[in-house]
């Protein structure tokens, strides 16, 4: 079996968020740059599939050279290979244009994803590729079997989750908790120096958005504390302060 | 020119996210709004109030196989009525649904996708949409005609103003290869308040000591019509299902109230509760960083506010 498992390169979720360049740049120092966690766990149950069914585990990221060492750790946690368009993922349809493009060159029998990267958030990219190639596409994929050629699915939907049931090949869009994360061991490190990294250009294609500027939500106020032999008042501040109830 | 409004329903009733979408549509142009259902579980009169919101008319699906969510299948209808239509702008709602209809939709009819919208722009080509899970705003140009708005919660105020929408049939041809991805079944909570839909939230995390102890968030949620959440670990361990899990990786809510109780606040679960309006904390511990996020704060231990606290609500609120 065949799994391509795209990866996006991002702040780590505990970074501190801020512009320069008169807010048209994201501010990189001091910034650690992780898998997205979601891809993380794509990435997790790729390889758990592997080696239960056999195959081989692709890695795809489009952006420029510096993601290199993010999809260097996703060969340690145990992808067989890797491939790098050589792209600034600037647009989610630019991306999913990308993505498209490495898919039909493939021959992949799965393509895993996260629901989202943690950016921008979008989580679209995988419903994009899929109508592309005219595949199915699922996401959040929380739970992911796969017996022959039909994979059983349970996919979380508001207030609950449901099943469903296709035939390979699709795209899934990954959650929590399909997997546990892998953490590379010295073994996986040692040899992702060694493994193939294929870096590739990228087609023409057409990006639809662009950011002109970034803006922080304005500072939190103080807070306003309230003694627990008091909780009347906090009811009462509120109904007629915030106003919220 | 027309904009054309994906609306969800659920358990029959027109879902808030969606009434949130067809006011967005009304303040994003001065043309007809014309909302989209799909499904034959929904009623007319229940879609014809949907005028109250600025549509002013509906175009129901009234087609029993497409009762359940069938992504490829609810895109290539609603491609279809938007080019009945004519419109060049489209607005829905970001959920599980609504979210991978948007994105086939962008490919089938050339449009650029807009995600995480978070208010009605003045100029529909310069955007505001909220990313970094809500630590952060993107003003986004959009070089194209054809345009589709996901928006989020809190996006648009619910327009009341409206008369009766007319709702006319709509249909198309369903070929078998639309439905390839089979919903099998689903295990959902009936008759609850749905978490990302909600305006009130009480919140639990591993303060509450373990699951049997949940009847005094879920009182208090009562008392207040509000739905439940919880924290990461909460989940992780099994206590509430992951569908309650309100944070980086699980729910982003944006509710006018959110109560967090015996969560300590990490930045993680920070992140899926930053577009609240107003924050209260009830924690042991008055060293949690949560204390730093919220607006109102109570030091104390929760198995002796939670009941007092409800009991005040039931005092103050009826």
């Amino acid at each position: 079996m065949n799994i391509l498992v795209c990866i996006t390169h991002v702040p780590d979720t505990t970074s501190r968020i801020s512009f320069t360049d008169n807010n048209t740049k994201f501010d990189t120092s001091g910034v650690q740059f992780i898998i997205g966690p979601y891809d993380d766990y794509a990435l997790a149950r790729a390889v758990e599939l592997k080696e239960a069914n056999g195959g081989e585990v692709t890695v795809l990221n489009v952006g420029p050279a510096d993601t290199e060492p993010t999809i260097r750790k996703a060969l340690a946690i145990g992808a067989d290979k890797a491939i790098r368009v050589n792209a600034e993922p600037v647009d989610s349809f630019y991306v999913a244009q990308q993505i498209a493009a490495v898919i039909k060159n493939g021959n992949y029998d799965l393509i895993l994803m996260g629901r989202e990267s943690i950016d921008f958030n979008g989580g679209m990219v995988h419903g994009m590729v899929g109508e592309l190639l005219n595949l199915p596409a699922f996401s959040p994929v929380m739970k992911l079997e796969i017996e022959g050629d039909t994979a059983k699915m349970s996919r979380e939907i508001e207030g609950g989750k449901e099943f469903i049931e296709a035939k390979l090949p699709f795209i899934a869009g990954c959650q929590e908790p399909i997997a546990e994360w892998k953490i590379p061991n010295m073994r996986g490190i040692m040899s992702a120096r060694k493994k193939p990294l294929e870096v590739i250009e990228p087609t023409d294609s057409v990006k639809n958005t662009e950011v002109s500027s970034y803006e922080l939500p304005p500072a939190k106020g103080d807070v306003k504390m309230i003694s627990k032999d008091n909780v009347e008042e906090l009811v009462k501040l509120l109904k007629e302060e915030a106003k919220v109830l | 020119m027309s904009v054309v409004v994906f609306i969800e329903h659920e358990e029959g009733k027109v879902k808030k996210s969606g009434l949130e979408a067809v006011s967005f549509a009304k303040g994003l142009s001065k043309g007809d709004v014309v909302a989209v259902a799909i499904g034959a579980n929904v009623s007319s009169d229940e879609l014809a109030a949907v005028g109250k919101a600025g549509a002013s008319k509906v175009l129901h699906v009234n087609d029993e196989k497409l009762n359940k969510g069938v992504i490829q299948a609810y895109s290539h209808v609603l491609a279809e009525a938007i080019k009945s239509v004519g419109a060049k702008h489209i607005v829905l709602a970001k959920s599980s649904l609504g979210d991978p209809v948007a994105a086939r939709l962008a490919v089938k009819l050339d449009a650029a996708l807009i995600a995480n919208v978070s208010e009605v722009p003045a100029d529909e080509n310069d955007v505001k949409t909220s990313i970094f899970t809500g630590k952060a705003f993107a003003n986004t140009k959009v070089t194209k005609e054809n345009k589709i708005f996901a928006i989020k919660k809190n996006a648009a105020t619910v327009l009341e103003d409206g008369s009766e929408a007319a709702v006319e049939e709509f249909s198309t041809e369903l070929s078998d290869d639309l439905f390839v991805g089979k919903i099998t079944g689903e295990d959902k909570a009936k008759g609850e308040i749905l978490l990302p839909e909600a305006d009130l939230v009480v919140s639990g995390g591993r303060g509450l000591k373990g699951p049997e102890n949940w009847n005094l968030i879920e009182d208090l949620a009562r008392a207040l019509n509000a739905a439940t959440g919880c924290s990461k670990p909460v989940s992780d361990m099994d206590w509430r299902p992951h569908h309650e899990h309100v944070g980086q990786t699980g729910v982003k809510v944006a509710p006018t109230l959110y109560i967090a109780v015996g969560i300590s606040g990490a930045i993680q679960h920070l992140a899926g509760v930053n577009s609240s309006k107003v924050i209260v904390v009830i924690n042991q511990d008055e060293e949690a960083p949560f204390f730093k996020a919220a607006d109102y704060g109570i030091v104390g231990d929760a198995f002796e506010i939670l009941p007092k606290l409800t009991e005040a609500v039931k005092a103050q609120l009826n």
